[in-house]
């Protein structure tokens, strides 16, 4: 008898353990995917960050994701629930396919030109000669202009 | 009265186009003639403010005349609206915002023309390109936006108010800011474009806009940063910055804005980097008239955009024409603005900066992407698609980590070029320190390992440090050549040494107040937050606080009904404040608005917002952020302004008694 009841209070505590578990894991996913959908009542914002008072629409949609997430619906799935009823602009980011690529790869293939375009300057730079200012402005020569070269140097030297 | 303000606005038109095309005529001709012809036009610029100012101050005095048969004032303003927001009318909506610009580029053009004897050939050339910025905008005031338009039928009894986001008193100092760094960026370029047109020698262009281009800096960084602490304060969903269109708008010529305050000084010492800085600061106006356009056209949607109007084809047009002229000159004068010198070391000061311009682009680049490509998207998809914050993150947190990263090695780098001998000794110590930092951050909780977030907010705080001790490093060493020389203290000797170079030493606070702000930022990544219902006794928990419910009351004012909540707060069981989030119904525009209540230490926020009542139960919700080192943003904005306040101090010449060889002693190269 004893030992039936010590392996039932086992069980419980592990059914309890295991429900706690699958509700926090619930309430994150909640939480992560509330953040990757807007409110599309106009506010701008993402849907778990949407504060206004009477919006028709963060109240409903805050339920539909907890509906989808409580059903087990993974994340994919309920996103595409999403767009499907609202449109591709309820989804805060553009996704990875198609052209929506682009949005995301042109900022590094920017960064890589740029790179790119910086090192073959520096390499220009160190192995072309020296260029005299155009229109016969030579340092030496202009007085004003080195006069306001000293105003620079004495502007940024100790 | 808007007769009044009707004429002022058309004469000043007439004046600013008389400056324009007189100017134009007397810089193409010479002689007697032609002077007096270019001093009329820059009478007729000084003019043009008069009656820029007298329109502005119609506008004004017609809202605090509740004079609602102008429609502007019957659409932004109503009797009972306080007196400040009263004034703050002349720029809360489209057409008294032109009018702002109007008046500000009239003030910017009218301290131009007033100081021309500094080189009155320069000078013409700018006073005329900023006369041809300034018909623009007048044309618009005349044509397509008019503040001074009339009701038509019976005249309304009250206004419809302004918008209740707008009734904050930030919004009366934070639009004004923007706008004298938005519409200051005009004054640089100008001389910039001046200066091509001219083929004018050197830099001195550079030197007379110095002080200019800083100024106007230093005003954009207040304006968005003041634009952040509102968003904070009143928008309620316990952030400061969602990379919204107009937010971004306002980034963007911020950061072209800061590349060119660092590029510039290539030119300035070495004559490198002329193309460069010239496109640079045309790229800064543009982004700012493109920024302009963003809010004012439609094209984007955005919480605080203006409303859609036609004018997004006028600035269309305008920046279609400003960037031709800029091309044409360009290409026409290109071969003037050659490089002197040749870099000489991929270590060198010249490097920093290049590398330094160019991630800041980038992350201009981003936000220009993304804050364009829903239009992009549905012109080749068919589709708008939302570009939020993950885009912006994603791509501006990396950049931003390395920029920091750059900010702590240039100062160690000479002009020129720099052994890695004279690198390591001068930052071995800065970087085993921000070592340790991470240690100790790692040690006291953070676990970079188990999110990225994380990962990012460690290595914003010990690149932070790092740029620290770099800076404090840079004072010390500068501080005891002084204190070897003349005795005084440490600090004295320092303060003395930002007096003698307070362009170099203002830059390096600067530099402390970024990283002071950034490991603000860093602290978002442990924000917390939670919803509660709360009736009369309620208690709620977040974090070491502690929340109850005392009470919920009602006022009722002239301009607005207010609900709010009395909460107060205990931490260890001690009672430590009682907080009061509200809610405000305006009457006269028939909005809500949501007022914060934020208890805010170095260490964190306690940020409440009242949300209303549950529609169900009719209980009372409360939401409750815990935002943690928010208050190091606001404090490191406060060490930026007081920097480029010291970069604009004029240098203490007289007490230069540093004998130079010992400034060659030191080891790193000097130089900003």
């Amino acid at each position: 008898m004893r030992n039936f009841v010590q392996k039932t209070a086992q069980l419980t505590f592990l059914i309890a353990a295991l429900f706690a578990f699958v509700a926090s894991d619930q309430n994150a996913r909640f939480q992560t995917l509330g953040h990757k959908v807007m409110c599309i009542c106009g506010c701008n914002q993402v849907l778990l960050e949407c504060n206004h008072v009477g919006c028709t629409y963060s109240d409903r949609m805050r339920g539909e994701l907890a509906s989808y997430v409580d059903r087990g619906d993974s994340d994919d799935l309920t996103l595409q629930a999403f767009v499907q009823k609202y449109g591709p602009t309820v989804l805060i980011a553009p996704t990875t396919t198609g052209f929506n690529r682009v949005a995301w790869v042109m900022p590094y293939l920017v960064l890589v030109l740029g790179l790119t375009t910086v090192v073959l300057i520096v390499r220009s730079w160190r192995t072309r000669p020296q260029v005299i200012a155009a229109g016969g402005v030579g340092r030496a020569g202009n007085a004003e202009l080195e006069h306001y070269r000293e105003q620079a140097r004495k502007d940024t030297e100790v | 009265m808007s007769q009044i303000g009707s004429f002022a606005l058309l004469l000043a038109l007439v004046l600013s186009a008389y400056s324009f095309l007189a100017g134009l005529v007397a810089l193409t001709r010479k002689g007697a003639g032609a002077e007096r012809l270019g001093e009329t036009a820059r009478r007729a610029g000084i003019a043009t403010f008069a009656m820029v100012f007298l329109a502005a101050l119609v506008l004004v005095i017609a809202a605090f005349q509740d004079d609602f048969s102008i429609a502007y004032i019957f659409h932004h303003s109503n009797r009972d609206l306080p007196g400040a927001y009263k004034f703050a009318t002349l720029w809360s909506g489209q057409e008294g915002s032109l009018l702002f610009w109007s008046l500000l580029l009239a003030t910017y053009g009218l301290v131009l023309r007033l100081r021309y004897k500094t080189d009155s050939r320069l000078f013409a050339h700018a006073s005329v390109i900023i006369a041809a910025v300034q018909v623009f905008f007048l044309l618009l005031l005349n044509f397509a936006a008019h503040p001074f338009a009339v009701m038509q039928g019976t005249l309304p009894q009250d206004g419809n108010g302004l918008n209740p986001l707008l009734q904050y008193p930030e919004m009366v100092i934070h639009p004004p800011m923007l706008y004298l760094g938005y519409v200051g960026f005009t004054v640089p370029f100008a001389f910039a474009l001046a200066a091509l047109i001219m083929r004018y020698p050197g830099e001195k262009w550079i030197q007379i806009t110095r002080r200019w281009s800083m100024v106007t800096w230093g005003f954009l960084t207040c304006g968005v940063f003041l634009g952040a602490h509102w968003a904070y304060s009143v928008l309620g969903w316990g952030g400061y910055w969602g990379w919204d269109p107009v937010e971004n708008a306002s980034l963007m010529p911020w950061l072209t804005g800061t590349a060119f305050l660092h590029s510039v000084m290539m030119q300035e010492k070495r004559g490198m980097l002329k193309t460069w800085n010239m496109w640079l600061i045309f790229a800064t106006f543009l982004l700012s008239i493109f920024g302009t356009f963003l809010t004012r056209s439609g094209v984007v949607s955005s919480v605080h955009a203006f409303a859609q109007s036609s004018i997004g084809d006028w600035f269309v047009g305008f920046l279609a024409i400003t960037f031709a002229v800029c091309l044409f000159f360009y290409v026409k004068n290109r071969s003037h603005l050659r490089s002197e010198h040749k870099l000489e070391s991929l270590v060198s000061r010249e490097s920093s900066f290049l590398f330094n311009n160019l991630l800041l682009l980038v992350a201009c680049f981003t936000v220009l992407w993304g804050t364009l490509f829903p239009v992009l998207s549905e012109w080749v998809q068919g589709n708008k698609v939302t570009v939020g914050p993950p885009f912006f993150n994603r791509v501006n947190v990396p950049v931003a980590l390395l920029l920091l990263l750059l900010t702590a090695v240039g100062p160690l780098l000479a002009w020129r070029k720099t052994s890695i001998e004279s690198l390591r000794r001068n930052f071995l110590w800065p970087a085993l320190s921000a070592i340790a930092v991470g240690a100790v951050l790692i040690v006291v909780g953070i676990r970079p390992w188990k999110d990225i977030t994380y990962l990012y907010s460690l290595m914003t705080i010990m690149l932070s440090a790092l740029v620290g001790f770099t800076v404090i490093s840079e004072f010390a060493r500068g501080g005891r050549v002084i204190k070897g020389h003349t005795g005084q203290s440490l600090f004295a000797s320092m303060v003395q040494l930002a007096h003698r170079n307070t362009r170099r030493y203002g830059g390096y606070i600067v530099h402390f107040g970024v990283i002071v702000i950034m490991i603000g930022f860093a602290g978002a990544a442990f924000n917390r937050d939670k919803e509660q219902e709360m009736g009369y006794g309620d208690k709620m928990s977040l974090g070491a606080y502690t929340l109850v419910c005392r009470s919920y009351t009602q006022e009722d004012k002239p301009n607005y009904s207010s609900e709010w909540a009395i909460i107060d707060v205990f931490k260890g069981g001690k009672q430590i404040e009682t907080l009061y989030p509200e809610r405000r119904f305006y009457k006269a525009s028939q909005q809500m608005a949501t007022m914060v209540a934020n208890r805010s230490t170095f260490k964190e926020d306690l940020y409440l917002v009242y949300e209303g009542l549950n529609q169900d139960t009719g209980r009372p919700i409360l939401k409750v952020h815990l935002n943690p080192l928010v208050m190091w943003i606001w404090v490191g904005v406060w060490i930026m302004i007081a920097g480029t306040v010291v970069a604009l101090i004029p240098n203490a010449v007289a007490v230069r008694v540093t004998a130079p060889a010992r400034i060659q002693a030191a080891p790193v190269g000097a130089g900003d």
